[in-house]
């Protein structure tokens, strides 16, 4: 299976175990991505006005690219990303007038868009058209007594006219951990936001949510945090230094990437893992259960 | 906080600037309470969700364009999600956040960001504070 995939800003820097971990995992799938040729930023955030245009230029003009490589599919594994192409894509589908606008903008565009690309998360992908039993077949290295919270955050779930699940009890990433192998865990923060942006501005407003996000999980069991975000990532992992240092009973705990955990399932060479990428290490919870 | 009312306030174009931006009915706010009781980062607001809804009926501009709570909403949207009246809370702290950075108003002032913060933080987190609290 091919299907056109935009990486975005962040996964080819910051978050580069979060890309190459996936491209590595989907090769044993049998599914190949096809990075959009000319990509740009999706602007990271939906802009909220109705009277915004110029801000939804720049997801769509992404959308065209997909057209341009004759697919009608788009897979993307940022949570911001996914949540910005896709309401974006879901506003101009309801508003011709809107679409007519955006299309003037790019007047030097050989295409025009028509509203025509459907975007896909990752997750969406691996349950509906790789399947999650087909997956469950192929895994190698099951996570075998792994005890895995799954964080959603925001953006894959709000608003519900575009979450990939229910927006206020999600199981989806869930699934895809037991059908991983793994022992997935419940907790009552896994939709909570984390402070998002306020990490550059507020860092003090992240710790305090990174300490109760972190903190319930662990009481609920948890022994590392399965992510879609890398803002997330980053606010959770990156931000456990500045947490341990205010609160004093605060203990660590390793946040993974879920394509990070597919790679390890199926097999997948340790060195697309990226860890040195990571503030809190994984590695010693994995070999613990014998998973690297 | 004395806060004083009067029809003129009420009747102001801000109002109107308000609900056109944001695309909703405030009037339909009838004061439950779900988005403050929901928000994840109300404990760092000075005014509540609610109460943001509510000076924005009232017509309470300097009120409004002064607090922190809109600038520390990061449109979670949880309270969008559970509003009974369908408002979307959201997109309010987004009107009144745009009231002032049309006027080239910015609350984040990139310059005085401490360059080894700056280089750690992934890019996302850069593009979307720079594009929720700059002109």
């Amino acid at each position: 299976m091919k299907i056109s995939y935009y990486p975005g800003c962040t996964l080819k820097v910051n978050a580069k175990n979060f890309e190459d971990s996936t491209i590595a995992s989907l090769k044993e799938l049998d599914v190949e991505l096809e990075e959009l040729p000319r990509w740009n930023c999706c602007g990271t955030v939906y802009s909220l006005s109705t009277d915004d245009l110029i801000h939804h230029v720049a997801p769509i003009r992404n959308l065209l690219r997909v057209k341009e490589q004759n697919n009608n599919k788009v897979v993307t594994l940022c949570a911001m990303c996914f949540n910005t192409l896709k309401r974006a894509n879901l506003k101009v589908r309801e508003e011709p007038d809107s679409l007519e606008k955006i299309n003037n903008l790019m007047y030097l565009e050989k295409l025009k868009y028509e509203g025509d690309v459907e975007v896909l998360h990752l997750i969406e992908v691996l349950r509906n058209e790789v399947g999650f039993s087909t997956l469950r077949q192929k895994i190698t290295r099951p996570l075998r007594n792994l005890k895995v919270a799954s964080y959603y955050g925001c953006l894959l779930v709000r608003p519900r006219e575009i979450g990939i699940d229910d927006p206020e009890n999600p199981t989806i990433m869930e699934e895809l951990v037991k059908n991983l192998g793994g022992d997935p865990i419940d907790f009552p923060y896994k939709t909570e936001c984390c402070g998002a942006y306020q990490t550059v501005d507020h860092p003090e407003i992240v710790i305090s949510r990174t300490y109760s996000i972190i903190s319930s999980a662990q009481v609920n069991g948890a022994e590392v945090i399965m992510v879609s975000c890398p803002l997330c990532a980053f606010n959770l992992d990156h931000r456990q230094k500045e947490t341990k240092q205010k609160y004093l009973e605060f203990r660590p705990m390793p946040i993974l990437y879920f394509t990070q955990l597919l790679a390890i399932a199926l097999n997948c060479p340790e060195n697309v893992l990226k860890f040195d990428l990571h503030y809190v290490d994984p590695k010693p919870i994995l070999k613990e259960k014998g998973l690297i | 906080m004395r806060i004083e009312l009067n029809g003129e306030k009420i009747r102001n174009n801000f109002v109107a600037k308000i609900s056109e931006i944001s695309g909703q009915n405030l009037l339909a706010c009838y004061q439950c309470g779900k988005c403050s009781a929901g928000c994840p980062l109300v404990s760092e607001m000075d005014i509540l969700p609610n109460q943001v809804i509510r000076f924005a009926q009232l017509g309470l501009i300097e009120e409004l364009l002064s607090c922190k709570s809109i600038w520390i909403c990061a449109s979670c949207l949880t309270c969008n999600t559970r509003c009974p009246r369908g408002v979307n809370i959201a997109e309010v702290m987004e009107a009144i956040r745009l009231i002032l950075l049309r006027k080239n108003i910015d609350n984040l002032k990139i310059i005085e960001l401490n360059e080894k913060r700056r280089v750690e933080l992934p890019q996302i987190a850069l593009v979307s504070s720079f594009r929720k609290k700059t002109a």
